[in-house]
Protein backbone atom coordinates (compact mmCIF):
# COMPACT_ATOMS: atom_id res chain seq x y z
CA UNK A 1 0.00 0.00 0.00
CA UNK A 2 1.43 3.35 -0.97
CA UNK A 3 2.36 6.01 1.53
CA UNK A 4 -0.29 8.41 2.68
CA UNK A 5 -3.15 6.02 2.02
CA UNK A 6 -5.26 5.53 5.11
CA UNK A 7 -7.78 2.74 5.12
CA UNK A 8 -10.74 3.09 7.40
CA UNK A 9 -10.93 0.17 9.79
CA UNK A 10 -7.20 -0.16 10.29
CA UNK A 11 -7.17 2.19 13.22
CA UNK A 12 -7.84 0.04 16.24
CA UNK A 13 -7.33 2.63 18.98
CA UNK A 14 -9.88 5.11 17.66
CA UNK A 15 -11.83 6.43 20.66
CA UNK A 16 -15.50 5.46 21.07
CA UNK A 17 -18.24 7.97 20.17
CA UNK A 18 -18.96 9.28 23.71
CA UNK A 19 -15.28 10.21 24.13
CA UNK A 20 -15.17 11.94 20.74
CA UNK A 21 -18.43 13.80 21.29
CA UNK A 22 -17.36 14.98 24.75
CA UNK A 23 -14.04 16.13 23.26
CA UNK A 24 -15.76 18.10 20.50
CA UNK A 25 -18.18 19.71 22.95
CA UNK A 26 -15.38 20.76 25.29
CA UNK A 27 -13.26 22.13 22.43
CA UNK A 28 -10.49 19.53 22.56
CA UNK A 29 -8.35 20.33 19.51
CA UNK A 30 -6.61 16.96 19.48
CA UNK A 31 -9.94 15.19 19.19
CA UNK A 32 -11.08 17.42 16.34
CA UNK A 33 -7.76 16.99 14.52
CA UNK A 34 -8.02 13.22 14.88
CA UNK A 35 -11.51 13.22 13.36
CA UNK A 36 -10.47 15.54 10.54
CA UNK A 37 -7.54 13.33 9.61
CA UNK A 38 -9.45 10.09 9.98
CA UNK A 39 -12.68 10.88 8.12
CA UNK A 40 -11.97 13.68 5.63
CA UNK A 41 -10.51 11.41 2.93
CA UNK A 42 -13.62 9.26 2.82
CA UNK A 43 -15.82 12.35 2.98
CA UNK A 44 -14.01 13.92 0.03
CA UNK A 45 -14.52 10.78 -2.03
CA UNK A 46 -18.18 10.55 -1.13
CA UNK A 47 -18.77 14.26 -1.84
CA UNK A 48 -17.24 13.72 -5.27
CA UNK A 49 -20.22 11.47 -6.11
CA UNK A 50 -22.46 14.53 -6.13
CA UNK A 51 -20.34 17.49 -7.23
CA UNK A 52 -18.36 18.08 -10.39
CA UNK A 53 -14.86 19.00 -9.22
CA UNK A 54 -12.38 18.11 -6.50
CA UNK A 55 -12.36 21.75 -5.36
CA UNK A 56 -16.10 21.69 -4.98
CA UNK A 57 -15.89 18.45 -2.96
CA UNK A 58 -13.35 20.10 -0.67
CA UNK A 59 -15.77 22.94 0.01
CA UNK A 60 -18.54 20.47 0.74
CA UNK A 61 -16.33 18.72 3.28
CA UNK A 62 -15.35 22.05 4.82
CA UNK A 63 -19.00 23.15 5.13
CA UNK A 64 -19.87 19.77 6.61
CA UNK A 65 -17.23 20.05 9.33
CA UNK A 66 -18.36 23.61 10.12
CA UNK A 67 -21.94 22.33 10.49
CA UNK A 68 -20.72 19.43 12.64
CA UNK A 69 -18.83 21.60 15.13
CA UNK A 70 -21.80 23.95 15.42
CA UNK A 71 -24.36 21.18 15.81
CA UNK A 72 -22.49 18.58 17.85
CA UNK A 73 -24.31 19.85 20.94
CA UNK A 74 -27.54 18.49 19.44
CA UNK A 75 -26.11 15.06 18.54
CA UNK A 76 -28.28 12.53 20.34
CA UNK A 77 -26.48 9.31 19.55
CA UNK A 78 -29.38 7.70 17.71
CA UNK A 79 -26.89 6.69 15.04
CA UNK A 80 -23.11 6.47 15.25
CA UNK A 81 -21.30 9.80 15.10
CA UNK A 82 -19.74 8.80 11.78
CA UNK A 83 -23.13 8.06 10.25
CA UNK A 84 -24.45 11.39 11.56
CA UNK A 85 -21.50 13.29 10.06
CA UNK A 86 -21.79 11.47 6.74
CA UNK A 87 -25.51 12.18 6.55
CA UNK A 88 -24.78 15.89 6.93
CA UNK A 89 -22.17 15.52 4.21
CA UNK A 90 -24.57 13.80 1.80
CA UNK A 91 -27.21 16.50 2.30
CA UNK A 92 -24.66 19.26 1.79
CA UNK A 93 -23.18 17.62 -1.30
CA UNK A 94 -26.56 16.88 -2.88
CA UNK A 95 -27.72 20.46 -2.47
CA UNK A 96 -24.51 21.74 -4.00
CA UNK A 97 -24.66 19.19 -6.81
CA UNK A 98 -28.19 20.29 -7.68
CA UNK A 99 -27.10 23.93 -7.75
CA UNK A 100 -24.16 23.05 -9.97
CA UNK A 101 -26.29 21.10 -12.41
CA UNK A 102 -28.43 24.21 -12.88
CA UNK A 103 -25.52 26.60 -13.35
CA UNK A 104 -22.64 24.69 -14.93
CA UNK A 105 -22.84 23.76 -18.61
CA UNK A 106 -22.39 20.03 -19.04
CA UNK A 107 -19.49 20.53 -21.44
CA UNK A 108 -17.36 22.06 -18.66
CA UNK A 109 -17.81 19.02 -16.42
CA UNK A 110 -15.31 16.21 -16.69
CA UNK A 111 -12.01 16.33 -18.51
CA UNK A 112 -10.43 16.90 -15.14
CA UNK A 113 -7.72 14.43 -14.21
CA UNK A 114 -9.20 11.82 -11.85
CA UNK A 115 -8.27 12.48 -8.23
CA UNK A 116 -4.88 10.99 -7.42
CA UNK A 117 -4.39 9.54 -10.89
CA UNK A 118 -0.95 10.87 -11.63
CA UNK A 119 1.05 9.09 -14.26
CA UNK A 120 3.84 7.10 -12.68
CA UNK A 121 7.30 6.14 -13.79
CA UNK A 122 9.15 3.25 -12.24
CA UNK A 123 9.03 -0.44 -13.04
CA UNK A 124 6.57 -1.86 -15.55
CA UNK A 125 4.36 -3.39 -12.86
CA UNK A 126 3.91 -0.04 -11.17
CA UNK A 127 3.09 1.63 -14.49
CA UNK A 128 0.49 -1.05 -15.21
CA UNK A 129 -0.98 -0.69 -11.73
CA UNK A 130 -1.13 3.07 -12.27
CA UNK A 131 -2.93 2.55 -15.58
CA UNK A 132 -5.45 0.19 -14.02
CA UNK A 133 -6.00 2.62 -11.17
CA UNK A 134 -6.58 5.50 -13.56
CA UNK A 135 -9.03 3.37 -15.53
CA UNK A 136 -10.99 2.42 -12.41
CA UNK A 137 -11.13 6.04 -11.27
CA UNK A 138 -12.33 7.08 -14.71
CA UNK A 139 -15.13 4.49 -14.74
CA UNK A 140 -16.19 5.36 -11.19
CA UNK A 141 -16.27 9.00 -12.30
CA UNK A 142 -18.83 8.21 -14.99
CA UNK A 143 -21.25 6.35 -12.72
CA UNK A 144 -24.61 7.90 -11.77
CA UNK A 145 -24.20 9.58 -8.36
CA UNK A 146 -26.27 7.04 -6.42
CA UNK A 147 -24.16 4.15 -7.74
CA UNK A 148 -20.98 6.10 -7.19
CA UNK A 149 -21.91 6.91 -3.59
CA UNK A 150 -22.61 3.26 -2.79
CA UNK A 151 -19.48 1.82 -4.40
CA UNK A 152 -17.39 4.56 -2.74
CA UNK A 153 -18.66 3.74 0.71
CA UNK A 154 -18.79 -0.04 0.35
CA UNK A 155 -15.72 -0.91 -1.71
CA UNK A 156 -13.41 2.09 -1.49
CA UNK A 157 -14.06 2.93 2.17
CA UNK A 158 -15.03 -0.57 3.30
CA UNK A 159 -18.19 0.34 5.22
CA UNK A 160 -20.82 -2.31 5.95
CA UNK A 161 -24.14 -2.39 4.12
CA UNK A 162 -26.19 -1.39 7.20
CA UNK A 163 -24.22 1.81 7.70
CA UNK A 164 -24.33 2.64 3.99
CA UNK A 165 -28.12 2.24 3.91
CA UNK A 166 -28.40 4.56 6.90
CA UNK A 167 -26.04 7.18 5.46
CA UNK A 168 -27.80 7.25 2.09
CA UNK A 169 -31.36 6.60 3.35
CA UNK A 170 -31.90 3.65 1.01
CA UNK A 171 -33.21 0.11 1.50
CA UNK A 172 -30.83 -2.87 1.63
CA UNK A 173 -32.26 -4.22 -1.62
CA UNK A 174 -31.81 -0.89 -3.41
CA UNK A 175 -28.30 -0.58 -2.05
CA UNK A 176 -27.41 -4.01 -3.39
CA UNK A 177 -28.76 -3.23 -6.85
CA UNK A 178 -26.79 0.05 -7.02
CA UNK A 179 -23.62 -1.64 -5.76
CA UNK A 180 -23.95 -4.52 -8.20
CA UNK A 181 -24.44 -2.23 -11.20
CA UNK A 182 -21.48 -0.10 -10.18
CA UNK A 183 -19.20 -3.10 -9.65
CA UNK A 184 -20.34 -4.65 -12.93
CA UNK A 185 -19.47 -1.44 -14.80
CA UNK A 186 -15.96 -1.36 -13.33
CA UNK A 187 -15.48 -5.10 -13.89
CA UNK A 188 -16.59 -4.83 -17.54
CA UNK A 189 -14.08 -2.06 -18.24
CA UNK A 190 -11.29 -3.94 -16.50
CA UNK A 191 -12.09 -7.11 -18.44
CA UNK A 192 -12.02 -5.18 -21.72
CA UNK A 193 -8.73 -3.57 -20.71
CA UNK A 194 -7.10 -6.90 -19.86
CA UNK A 195 -8.45 -8.45 -23.08
CA UNK A 196 -6.74 -5.65 -24.95
CA UNK A 197 -3.33 -6.22 -23.37
CA UNK A 198 -3.59 -10.02 -23.20
CA UNK A 199 -3.55 -10.42 -19.42
CA UNK A 200 -3.53 -10.96 -16.51
CA UNK B 1 -29.44 -21.48 -12.47
CA UNK B 2 -28.22 -20.12 -15.80
CA UNK B 3 -25.31 -17.76 -16.47
CA UNK B 4 -27.43 -14.58 -16.60
CA UNK B 5 -29.05 -15.39 -13.27
CA UNK B 6 -25.66 -16.16 -11.78
CA UNK B 7 -24.23 -12.83 -12.95
CA UNK B 8 -27.08 -10.92 -11.27
CA UNK B 9 -26.51 -12.62 -7.90
CA UNK B 10 -22.76 -12.14 -7.37
CA UNK B 11 -23.11 -9.13 -5.06
CA UNK B 12 -25.95 -10.73 -3.11
CA UNK B 13 -23.79 -13.82 -2.64
CA UNK B 14 -20.81 -11.78 -1.48
CA UNK B 15 -23.06 -9.95 1.02
CA UNK B 16 -24.31 -13.31 2.27
CA UNK B 17 -27.80 -12.18 1.28
CA UNK B 18 -28.86 -15.17 -0.85
CA UNK B 19 -31.75 -17.20 0.49
CA UNK B 20 -31.16 -20.82 1.45
CA UNK B 21 -32.59 -22.15 -1.82
CA UNK B 22 -30.51 -19.94 -4.16
CA UNK B 23 -27.20 -20.29 -2.35
CA UNK B 24 -26.52 -23.97 -3.22
CA UNK B 25 -27.60 -23.34 -6.83
CA UNK B 26 -25.19 -20.41 -7.02
CA UNK B 27 -22.33 -22.50 -5.62
CA UNK B 28 -23.11 -25.42 -7.98
CA UNK B 29 -23.04 -23.09 -10.96
CA UNK B 30 -19.79 -21.48 -9.78
CA UNK B 31 -18.18 -24.93 -9.49
CA UNK B 32 -19.12 -26.18 -12.96
CA UNK B 33 -19.16 -23.08 -15.23
CA UNK B 34 -15.73 -21.73 -16.04
CA UNK B 35 -17.11 -18.56 -17.67
CA UNK B 36 -18.98 -17.63 -14.50
CA UNK B 37 -16.01 -18.60 -12.33
CA UNK B 38 -14.05 -16.06 -14.39
CA UNK B 39 -16.78 -13.46 -13.93
CA UNK B 40 -16.83 -14.11 -10.20
CA UNK B 41 -13.05 -13.72 -10.02
CA UNK B 42 -13.40 -10.46 -11.94
CA UNK B 43 -15.81 -9.12 -9.33
CA UNK B 44 -13.59 -10.02 -6.39
CA UNK B 45 -10.52 -8.58 -8.14
CA UNK B 46 -12.49 -5.39 -8.85
CA UNK B 47 -13.49 -5.06 -5.20
CA UNK B 48 -9.87 -5.55 -4.11
CA UNK B 49 -8.63 -2.95 -6.60
CA UNK B 50 -11.28 -0.45 -5.47
CA UNK B 51 -10.12 -0.88 -1.88
CA UNK B 52 -6.56 -0.05 -2.88
CA UNK B 53 -7.25 3.26 -4.63
CA UNK B 54 -5.38 6.17 -3.04
CA UNK B 55 -7.49 8.72 -1.18
CA UNK B 56 -6.22 12.30 -1.19
CA UNK B 57 -6.83 14.24 2.02
CA UNK B 58 -7.87 17.82 2.72
CA UNK B 59 -5.52 20.55 1.58
CA UNK B 60 -3.40 22.01 4.42
CA UNK B 61 -5.20 25.35 3.94
CA UNK B 62 -8.65 23.87 4.45
CA UNK B 63 -7.44 21.83 7.39
CA UNK B 64 -5.96 24.82 9.17
CA UNK B 65 -9.04 26.94 8.38
CA UNK B 66 -11.17 24.28 10.07
CA UNK B 67 -8.88 24.04 13.09
CA UNK B 68 -9.10 27.82 13.47
CA UNK B 69 -12.90 27.74 13.18
CA UNK B 70 -13.01 25.05 15.86
CA UNK B 71 -10.82 27.09 18.25
CA UNK B 72 -12.88 30.22 17.63
CA UNK B 73 -16.13 28.46 18.36
CA UNK B 74 -14.71 27.07 21.60
CA UNK B 75 -13.50 30.49 22.69
CA UNK B 76 -16.94 31.99 22.07
CA UNK B 77 -18.62 29.46 24.36
ZN1 LIG C 1 -22.29 -19.71 -16.08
Amino acid sequence: MSEGVVRVGEVTDFPPDPVIVAGLRSGDEEVFALLLDEWSRGMLRLARSYVSTAASAEEVVQDTWLAVIRAVGTFEGRSSLRTWVYRILVNTARRRGERESRTIPVSSVGGERPDGARPEGGPEGAALAGEVRALIEKVVGTLPSRQRAVITLRDMEGYGSDEVCEILSISPANQRVLLHRARAAVRDHLAAYYDGIGGP
Amino acid sequence: MNCDEFAELVTAFLDDALDSSSRPLFLDHLACCSACAGLYGGFTATITALGELPAPGLSPQTRSRLMTAFQKLRDEV
